[in-house]
């Protein structure tokens, strides 16, 4: 289909300025006039914002300022999508190392309590190279495979910045000092919620769609209530489950014993679950629906059975779109997952709202990044799985 | 539209509509079927602030931010199909996709050292969040217009804005109805997640709940959170279906798009 859109980008194809790359040097040069790092005297102490020459000695200061007028040039007057993505990707890492050197030139060597982090300036840097980035990795339309050996390389490089003891003067490394151990505890429980929620609504969520196929009487009522389920809001899901769960734990012999409690992880699961049963439903129906009649009747004449059909020629036709039922299920609930904190249910959300309680940014920070990422990398990997079992039947 | 009122479906909604109205204007009439999920006489119905109240700037701030945020992203969606802003059009596709990967909770907190505690904070991560299934839809609905539509007004002498406004817009509205309501929709979830950063709603209830471990309040807090939003989510639903029959298609706006469910929050 020809669309309005791919008209105005072939009239648009030969402008004098890149008007993008215009919004990302206007953006480095906010960056650059914002302050870099914030100076806190203890935790919770107001800070003082400092720019980039305050904030790191000259030569460092003046290395990072470099490059990131270079990625500003290129973002204006280069259109060539390698060059905009190494000198966006050359700013990041700059940006990334120059945070680190700041906390190792500002924290001062006689107040182990002082804390130092990035501030707005840094943030908005970060913005404008992931757009310079991002719009470089569009433009280079990447397969599948390249765009996980892309995530997989970025996954790298963000570890080897944490390991390599580069950020350790940071106040959000300290936030994890202080309670390593229970950060990778959550971060299990976290996983545990999301990818289990996930699995048991595979397990139901599927025969449940081919049922829904099969007998269309079932089909309009049964998403019907799931979408009502799915427009609840979490915090209230939550919240009404702990009632039900609370008298099973109490009245049920052995409920208690297998870990079903009215708070905690219990109703954290179950509401998971349920939100999960729509997208995993919905998109069964449709994917089996999506298969061709032909295809059917063909599979028919040959004699197969209604279960030989359905595992041997139905179910793979339909799994690009099931599998995409999966990647909306598993975002969806690494995201919810952090709200189960609210009421006892562990994982990520433990230090999200104990740094809102205690307004410790650096604590909402060790919160909110971890599920932020990890359900932007679940995204990338689900999307390429998607096209690639898309490929092998168009 | 008579058929369409006494439909079991309206009845149903309309009697649920009454309920929720009459609990939140007398509570405590409400009292003898909440008291079982107390213990040690504790108070069955939530009297540190009205529910009216409550109700009423919960309403508020998501519909304070859900109208900022179509007005900005219908605005940004036919700025980026127009010559002029074609340029922007891959990136900001890219930009919604990886943004819609952002579970809303942590936007709001991320908001938090933004804003500071309170409604600002929920109501700059309700416009930000709420900015992109609207963006995402009006964009589906003005690049996939039929091409004949579209040829066919340009042959009329339509000027551009003409054509935009009498044809695009309406062409592509039971869209962007859709996108509204998923925006919604993930406000009121994150507004009341909204409490946890001292911003008035519905969320108080919960959390207060939550503290004194007073299954009452979590229960009616949760209920009336719940029925507000299946309520507003339907009342969408009817608008895009209207839209969708002024402009001529029959089967209305499908409720369960596999690609556009992601309204939980």
């Amino acid at each position: 289909m020809t669309t309005l859109s791919d008209a105005a980008t072939d009239r648009a194809a030969t402008p004098r300025v890149d008007r993008l790359g215009v919004v990302i040097a206007i953006l480095v040069v906010v960056a650059l006039a914002l302050p870099f790092a914030t100076f806190r005297a203890t935790r919770i102490a107001s800070g003082t914002g400092l720019r980039l020459f305050d904030a790191l000695p000259a030569g460092t200061a003046a290395a990072v300022a470099a490059v990131l007028v270079a990625a500003l040039v290129t973002a204006v007057a280069s259109r060539r999508p390698t060059f905009r993505l190494a000198l966006g990707a050359l700013a990041l890492a700059a940006l990334a190392l120059g945070a680190g050197a700041a906390g190792a030139h500002l924290t001062p060597a006689d107040n182990p309590y002082a804390r130092i982090a990035p501030a707005s300036g840094f943030w908005v840097g970060v913005f404008a190279a992931a757009m310079l980035v991002t719009d470089a990795m569009v433009r280079l339309k990447l397969g599948p495979v390249g765009r996980l050996v892309a995530l997989a390389v970025t996954a790298a490089l963000v570890v080897a910045l944490l390991a390599s003891g580069a950020w350790s003067h940071l106040s959000l490394i300290a936030e994890y000092r202080n309670r390593a151990d229970v950060f990778w505890r959550e971060a299990g429980t976290h996983l545990v919620l999301a990818a289990g929620s996930l699995a048991a609504a595979v397990v139901i969520g599927l025969p449940l769609g081919v049922l829904a196929y099969r007998l269309r009487k079932l089909r309009d009522p049964l998403i019907n209530v799931l979408n009502i389920i799915q427009t609840i809001p979490s915090m209230a899901l939550f919240g009404i489950l702990i009632a039900p769960l609370g008298w099973i734990a109490a009245n049920v012999p052995g409920a208690h014993a297998i870990g079903i409690r009215g708070i905690g992880m219990a109703p954290a699961f179950l509401a998971l679950f349920l939100y999960s049963l729509l997208p995993m439903v919905a998109n069964t129906v449709v994917g089996l629906n999506g298969v061709s009649r032909a295809v059917v009747d063909a599979a028919r004449g040959m004699g197969l059975t209604d279960r030989q059909r359905l595992i041997q020629v139905e179910m793979p036709l339909a799994l690009p779109v099931i599998l995409t039922g999966i990647r909306i299920v598993l975002v969806q609930n690494i995201g919810l997952a952090t709200v189960a904190a609210l009421i006892g249910g562990g994982g990520f959300g433990v230090f999200l709202f104990q740094g809102l309680g205690q307004t410790a940014t650096d604590l909402i920070l060790l919160g909110a990044l971890p599920p932020v990422a990890l359900a932007f990398a679940a995204a990338v990997v689900l999307d390429a799985v998607i096209e690639i079992s898309g490929k092998g039947k168009a | 539209m008579i058929r369409d009122l006494i439909r079991p479906g309206t009845i149903l909604r309309l009697v649920v509509f009454a309920a929720l109205i009459a609990f939140l204007l007398a509570p405590d009439r409400f009292a003898g079927l909440l008291a079982p999920l107390t213990s040690n006489g504790a108070p069955p119905i939530y009297h540190q602030s009205s529910l009216v109240d409550l109700t009423l700037s919960h309403l508020f701030t998501v519909a304070v931010s859900t109208l900022a945020a179509a007005i900005v992203a219908v605005g940004l969606a036919i700025f980026v199909t127009r010559p002029a802003g074609a340029e922007f059009l891959a990136l900001s596709r890219a930009v919604v996709n990886i943004g819609q990967t952002f579970p809303p909770v942590a936007v709001l907190a991320l908001s938090v050292p933004i804003m500071g505690f309170g409604e600002g904070s929920t109501r700059l991560a309700l416009f930000l969040y709420g900015l992109l299934p609207i963006f995402e839809n009006t964009l589906v609905g003005l690049s996939t217009l039929p091409p004949a539509v579209v040829e066919t007004a340009s042959a009329m002498g339509m000027t551009g804005r003409q054509r935009l406004l009498k044809v695009e817009l309406p062409l592509a509205m039971p869209l962007i109805v859709e996108g509204i309501r998923l925006s919604a929709v993930i406000g009121l979830a994150t507004a009341t997640i909204g409490s946890t950063v001292a911003a008035k709603g519905l969320g108080e209830v919960i959390v207060a709940g939550l503290l004194s471990n007073n299954l009452a309040f979590i229960v009616q807090g949760g209920v009336v959170t719940g029925v507000l939003a299946v309520l507003i989510s339907d009342g969408f639903q009817a608008v895009a279906r209207h839209a969708a029959k002024r402009r001529g298609v029959s089967s209305g706006a499908p409720p369960a798009e596999p690609d556009e469910q992601q309204a939980a929050a």
